[in-house]
């Protein structure tokens, strides 16, 4: 029989709060076999990172280990002390931290901090660890190991740094590789590049892999095995094949069920998860997932379920699985339907004419000193109109402008040009000349909602507020009252969380009360940047519901702004992608899904990961480095990463805007015709080696 | 780094050329006539006609102004009225340099202490090692100067015989009897230095040993004496630096308390004798030297700070 390469038995950790012990981790068991790279995927709260750090034997001081094992190559770690460990650290395990930049010493060299490692391990002499720091860069596949041998981490951007980090924890060739979200501070197309190089790198060093991450996506499209973690419990394991193609566990059904993708319909809700994950000081005597499980029973409540082997290679923790495996229990994972949404009104909330915006004009010191300094041009000639009720959903990665442009519609800053028009009547650029009726037809929904929400005063008070400011007549307080009532049960909050504090909300309820302050003046538009994004899987499901909701029961429109498209499509009628501050296509969802499309789209499409180990999507990677918005590649702005690229012509020549249909339209060199067939023909043209 | 050495430059000077306007206005609107103070009551009107002549005391100010500072910058810094009225250059850079050999002294006396101290206070934070350093930092920052001067002079020139109580000493003295004088001086000084460095670089290396580097250090396998020396210390002490080096403006010009305390030539008390004195051109000349170094300081904090810090030098 082969050893595990990580064994974890019986595990349970536990952390101090004043007193009192809580259990962060209970009775956790799996294994990590050699050669697999092994998902362990969580929510915020699972305690997925501590359990990848327990494995590493490495604990916060306020923790302790309150019983089980965790064995490495059949070594029992946990009686280690730290001095014992520093032969393994480094050596025979290594970690793949989550924030690069914040996991390198930004005084070093980033070729002194992966020598660093050798010259420890090794016995290597600094010339020789340099020399070997540079190999393993190239092994990263930079491009140009010797210059960024000697840059500091800081000067890299996130992509290279997560590289850096790679090659350090690869230098020594480690048995064992853990590696805690390290792309989730990526955009979606570096994380598909990165990703393709752990798959590979782990392969070609036939080490064992685990992959902490949040995304069911990513560990689908990366993982051999996935356990799945709940409330600090093992839910379950099992090979990703079986997990994703027949999960057994009702929280896993759930979960997967809820994963937000294309819709057809309106009227179409994603299954939810209700409730939140309990909180570290009250999880249940029962099964933790009892809560919010569909198919919870009393027994469920009263007893922890066994964690269980079943067909020799799954684990699972659900006292009905057997049922759920026979299908004597289907758990309900339809789309649910919502009241049907009033079909678009013609016209248009708003319209944005040639929008304009750059940053950070070069001073005067710059212009003595000659520096050579630029603007940096965030939104350049951006156009675009809102449906009145329908969904615009605005697409782009970090640095496209998307977020800007939302910002100039909303008045946060000042457009350098422009014309906006909201419901026919003209738009002043200026946040503090706008009317009273623009702010109340104009509301923002923020990605975090901590930004938006005042902590001091309670949810009662700040939604009171809200609806006084935006009501032109002076309202009597049990107007206000009934008000601030009826928005909450909008938003699907009992009434009692008007007494309630921000701070005692979790993210998913203080986004909602975000949503009701937006709601608190019955708006035409309502600009939501990332709404979801910063909220836990099994919340993101509800609150999307809820926009979808909202939109049919008051009419509104959204202007949605995302960097992922698959959530996007889920509410939205129409899609505008922007690069670089401009926009490359727009069109219907299913104009801009299928070809032709922009090829940047194509790539954006094809680099979100797929929740199923068997899903085939086209295989485009963006090679290189996103230009800086201060210095724009000549030309199309996408030249520089186009795996469709033409030839000269996309250097020179700034690409037309061609029309692809209904309302659809590419900025692109290649005509629609060509387009459509590459696209069609061969999705993957020269495209691994683009760039 | 050139930009921000030129920008850094360029307010040096245009700090030092608005002081200069500062000190020489403020020195005009002192009481007293300056041809009396350096002639005397019984002087002829004649006599004190002639050298507001000489002196060019009747021109209008602003070319008074000019001419005088025409003359620092070019060197010819004047003579004083007071004390036989010597050439005011030779005499404010011989106590310059006796104010450098303090502040060195000082610096040497302090620095390697204080920022052990202070590393061992950060890295065992909240153990008892931890309390006793702070307190010890705490009580001594509380004393005024000139307490812990007579304090000194007490017990460790008038009592134990130690050292010279502060005579002044000629130019010419041999090494050691120099390094003797400036011992007691320099503790004082030290001893207000000491807690400011000691706080500094405890709360650097608190700080930085929360950073997520130190844990990517630790689980490379460094010991954790590499980890400190390699790692946490050149992040920790940037900010002590950054404190040393402005410090070294107050040693040259600020030590006037101490200075008079322990009779010490130094700038420092150069300056309260000039202002004692109400001589004019001294007060001036050594205010602007003071403030140039402290400016000076400044700038050197800045630029080793930048220096050390990859994130600003390479902007
Ligand atoms: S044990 Fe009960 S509550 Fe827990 S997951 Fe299974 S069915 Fe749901
Ligand atoms: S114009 Fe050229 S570089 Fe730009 S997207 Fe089209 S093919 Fe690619």
């Amino acid at each position: 029989m082969i050893t595990p390469v990580v064994q974890v038995e019986d595990f349970n950790l536990e952390y101090r709060l004043g007193k009192r012990w809580l259990n962060v981790l209970r009775d956790v068991s799996f294994a990590i076999m050699p050669d697999e790279i092994h998902g362990l995927v969580g929510e915020s709260g699972s305690g997925k990172s501590t359990l990848a750090l327990a494995i590493m034997n490495s604990f916060t001081p306020n923790a302790r280990v309150a019983g089980g094992r965790v064995r490495f190559e059949g070594e029992d770690l946990l009686d280690r002390t730290p001095a014992e460990m520093r032969s393994i650290w480094g050596k025979r395990m290594s970690l793949v931290p989550q924030d690069a930049l914040a996991a390198l010493n930004p005084s070093h060299t980033v070729g002194d901090q992966i020598g660093e490692i050798t010259r420890l391990h090794e016995g290597l002499s600094r010339r020789e660890s340099l020399r070997r720091a540079e190999e393993m860069l190239r092994r990263v596949r930079i491009s140009d190991p010797e210059t960024v041998m000697r840059r500091y981490p800081h000067q890299l951007s996130g992509g290279m740094q997560q590289r850096v980090t790679i090659a350090m924890a690869l230098s020594t060739s480690p048995r064992l590789l853990i590696l805690d979200e390290p792309t989730t501070a990526l955009d979606v197309t570096t994380q598909a590049v990165i990703v393709d190089l752990f798959r590979d790198l782990i392969h070609d060093t036939h080490a064992a892999a685990l992959y902490v991450s949040h995304d069911l996506g990513l560990v689908a499209q990366l993982c051999d095995r996935v356990t799945v973690l709940y409330g600090g419990e093992v839910m379950a394991c099992a090979p990703a094949a079986d997990l994703y193609g027949r999960p057994l566990h009702p929280y896993t059904i759930s979960l997967l069920a809820s994963l937000p993708r294309r819709t057809e319909g309106a009227e179409t809700r994603l299954p939810t998860i209700e409730g939140v994950a309990p909180a570290l000081a009250d999880r249940p005597a029962g099964c933790v997932f009892a809560a919010r499980c569909p198919a919870a029973l009393e027994q469920c409540r009263r007893e922890k379920p066994p964690l269980e082997v079943i067909a020799g290679d799954r684990l699972i923790k659900c006292w009905r699985w057997r049922e759920i495996a026979s299908g004597a229990l289907i758990i309900d994972t339809s789309p649910q339907q919502g009241a049907g949404d009033a079909p678009p009104r013609d016209g248009y909330v708003l319209t944005a004419q040639a929008m304009f915006k750059a940053f950070d004009p070069p001073t005067l010191v710059d212009r003595l000193l000659m520096t050579g300094r630029r603007p940096l041009r965030a939104v350049d000639d951006a156009s675009l109109r809102v449906r009145a009720r329908s969904t615009l959903g605005l697409v782009g990665e970090s640095g496209s402008g998307k977020t800007t442009l939302a910002r100039l519609i909303v008045g946060l800053e000042t457009a350098d040009a422009g014309a906006l028009e909201l419901l026919d009547m003209p738009l002043d650029l200026r946040l503090n000349r706008r009317p009273r009726s623009a702010l109340r037809e104009l509301q923002m929904v923020f990605q975090n909602p901590n930004d938006a929400l005042n902590p001091y005063l309670s949810v009662g008070e700040q939604l009171g507020r809200a609806v006084r400011w935006l009501s032109d007549e002076r309202l009597s307080r049990d107007t206000v009252r009934e008000r601030v009532r009826a928005l909450l049960s909008a938003v699907r909050l009992p009434e009692t969380f008007a007494e309630r504090y921000p701070v005692e909300l979790s993210g998913g309820e203080k986004q909602r009360v975000a949503i009701a302050r937006a709601f608190a003046a019955d708006p035409a538009l309502v600009v939501a940047d990332e709404p979801t994004s910063a909220l836990d899987v099994s919340v993101q499901s509800v609150i999307l519901n809820l926009l979808k909701d909202l939109r049919a029961l008051k009419g509104a429109s959204y202007l949605l702004i995302s960097h992922n498209l698959d959530a996007v499509a889920f509410l939205a009628d129409w899609i505008v992608v922007m690069y670089l501050g401009e926009i490359v296509e727009q069109g219907s969802v299913a104009q801009v899904y299928s070809a032709p499309s922009h090829p940047y789209t194509e790539a954006l499409i094809s680099a979100i990961p797929v929740a199923d180990p068997a899903a085939q999507r086209k295989h485009i990677r963006l090679e290189g480095e996103l230009p800086s918005p201060r210095d724009l590649p000549t030309g199309c702005r996408f030249h520089t990463r186009c795996p469709r690229k033409i030839g000269a012509i996309c250097e020179h020549d700034a690409p037309p805007i061609r029309e692809a249909g209904d309302g659809h339209y590419i900025r692109c060199h290649i005509p629609i015709e060509d387009l459509t067939r590459l696209q069609v023909e061969d999705p993957a043209a020269h495209v691994s080696e683009a760039g | 780094m050139l930009r921000f050495l030129t920008r850094r430059l360029a307010l040096l000077a245009l700090t030092l050329f608005l002081t200069s306007i500062l000190v020489f206005a403020s020195t005009q609107i002192l009481p007293g006539d300056v041809a009396r103070l350096i002639l005397g009551r019984e002087a002829q009107d004649q006599a004190l006609q002639d050298l507001r002549e000489e002196l060019g005391l009747n021109q209008p100010l602003p070319v008074q102004y000019t001419a005088w500072l025409t003359g620092f910058v070019s060197g010819d810094w004047g003579r004083a009225f007071t004390g036989g009225r010597p050439p005011i250059r030779p005499l404010v850079m011989e106590r310059l340099g006796r104010s450098m050999q303090l502040a060195l002294v000082t610096l040497i006396l302090t620095v390697p202490l204080s920022v052990t101290l202070g590393v061992i206070a950060g890295l065992r934070e909240n153990t008892w090692i931890d309390s006793v350093i702070n307190i010890l930092t705490l009580a001594v920052v509380g004393l005024p100067e000139f307490v812990t001067g007579l304090v000194l002079i007490n017990v460790f020139a008038l009592g134990l015989g130690w050292f010279p109580t502060g005579a002044a000493l000629s130019s010419d003295a041999p090494l050691g009897e120099a390094l003797r004088q400036m011992i007691l001086p320099a503790t004082a000084a030290g001893f207000v230095m000491m807690a400011y460095i000691v706080r500094m670089t405890r709360a650097g290396v608190i700080d930085e040993m929360k950073k997520t580097y130190v844990r990517t250090a630790i689980l490379k396998g460094l010991s954790r004496r590499q980890v400190i020396v390699r790692h946490v210390l050149r992040n920790a002490l940037l900010p002590t630096v950054t404190v040393i080096a402005l410090s070294i403006g107050w040693l040259i010009g600020g030590l006037i308390v101490i200075e008079n305390v322990f009779n010490y030539p130094g700038l420092g008390r150069l300056m309260t004798a000039a202002v004692e004195d109400k001589d004019i051109p001294l007060m001036q000349a050594t205010v602007m030297v003071v403030v140039f170094f402290f400016a000076l300081a400044n700038l050197a904090a800045d630029v080793v700070y930048a220096l050390l810090n990859p994130r600003i030098r390479l902007e």
